[in-house]
């Protein structure tokens, strides 16, 4: 079954979404997430959508459930790379993703998390995964 | 059948006379503007029509107003009409274009069937339709024409009134001039937002000073173009707000939520350097 890979990257999980993505897709990877969350206790999650060129209400929706649910499970979601016409496309929607954070590319996104992930934690000491 | 083919015949064996004759009635109606369409040009313009309006009534094309020669005529005609539109001719001269071939053409079906006078009733009635009907033709072209010009110009001024442009490594800003309608707000957007993605910018400062008043409507705009951009990782900061626009945008009721918003561009950009960690120190 096609699954979208999930990537462990130090303390945070890197999705890149390199095909289209259908509704089924989109749930199996919404399951596959929130599973290795709970497993690892990842604090970020960066989910690069550069690839994604068709959204439609639903897809929109799913990106800010999956934000939710990761901050459900203690974990900074930042979506980067959204494409220009899918930006357009989902303000269209009336979808603005309220709480989610963006970035313009993986390397600021990553920037973001680490950020974000250091204010939080302060100087609490976390293991590493 | 006997109408059309009397037309048909003074058409064909007085071919030469009636152009020479539409020529000259052109001339002295004024339609044929020598200074836009040199003399030639109009006269092979004229005798080619004249070519295939006879195919079309020897045809017998006329009266049903379809078959592949009425097509070409058609067409001939539409090519005429708009380019003319395009140099200039004014509609009624681009429809005496036609219309003046009435008068030869009575003239010659007078000298032919001058005895039989409901032959020639018949047959400079079925002309005059004819006639007519193709003067419509030309003038719908004609404003056909027109309104493409428009359409374009429309276009044109369209791009021209959406610069984006880079302040700063990181900044960019969007000068706003002239009324926002949905059109233009799609335009800026997509603009704005793929210059952000091709400068990878943090921040983006929509200047509004130009823009002449601020309704529901433009401010809803607005917040799109703001919407959008966050989703790309960006920032929006909305500077130019002109005292009368801020009363506006309260007695409205416009909720322009969490966007930053500054009178001036000079303040704007002092906070978008500032929130990316930069100064501005004296030399």
């Amino acid at each position: 079954m096609e699954r979208i890979p999930i990537l462990r990257l130090g303390n945070h999980l890197l999705v890149s979404i390199q095909v289209d993505l259908h509704d089924r897709l989109a749930l199996t990877l919404q399951d596959d997430l929130t599973s290795r969350l709970a497993e690892n206790g990842a604090r970020g999650v960066l989910l690069d959508i550069s690839s994604l060129e068709i959204v439609d209400s639903f897809i929109g929706r799913m990106i800010g459930n999956i934000a939710a649910m990761a901050r459900v499970l203690d974990a900074h979601t930042v979506v980067v790379g959204m494409r220009p016409a899918v930006a357009i496309t989902l303000v269209e929607l009336g979808i603005s993703m309220q709480g989610v954070r963006t970035a313009i590319d993986v390397d600021d996104g990553m920037r973001l998390l680490e950020a974000e992930t250091a204010a939080e934690a302060g100087n609490v000491e976390r293991p590493p995964l | 059948m006997r109408v059309q083919s009397s037309l048909a015949d003074v058409l064909a064996d007085r071919q030469e006379a009636i152009l020479q004759d539409w020529i000259r009635e052109q001339v002295d109606s004024g339609a044929a503007r020598p200074d836009l369409v040199s003399e030639q040009t109009h006269k092979a313009q004229c005798a080619s029509l004249l070519e295939v309006l006879t195919e079309v009534v020897r045809a017998g094309e006329a009266e049903a107003k379809s078959g592949p020669n009425w097509s070409k005529l058609k067409e001939m005609l539409v090519d005429l009409s708009k380019s003319r539109a395009r140099q200039g001719f004014s509609p009624s001269e681009t429809a005496r274009l036609v219309l003046s071939l009435k008068r030869p053409l009575f003239g010659h079906l007078r000298q032919t069937l001058g005895k039989d006078a409901a032959a020639l009733g018949d047959a400079v009635w079925s002309t005059t339709t004819l006639l007519d009907d193709l003067a419509l033709v030309t003038t719908e072209a004609y404003q056909q024409g027109r309104e493409e010009i428009i359409r374009r110009q429309g276009q044109d001024v369209l791009e021209l009134s959406t610069p984006v442009v880079s302040l700063w490594d990181g900044i960019l800003a969007l000068p706003l001039i002239g009324a926002l309608d949905s059109n233009r707000t799609q335009v800026v957007m997509e603009a704005l937002l793929e210059k952000l993605v091709e400068s990878r910018s943090k921040i983006a400062i929509i200047d509004i000073t130009g823009v002449p008043t601020v309704d529901t409507q433009v401010a809803q705009h607005l917040l799109k173009t703001v919407a959008a951009a966050r989703l790309m990782g960006a920032e929006c900061i909305i500077s130019g707000i002109r005292p009368q626009i801020a009363q506006t945008i309260v007695h409205l009721g416009v909720d322009l939520g969490d966007v930053t918003t500054k009178a001036s561009l000079q303040s704007a950009l002092a906070i978008a350097l500032n929130r990316l960690g930069l100064t501005i120190v004296p030399k």
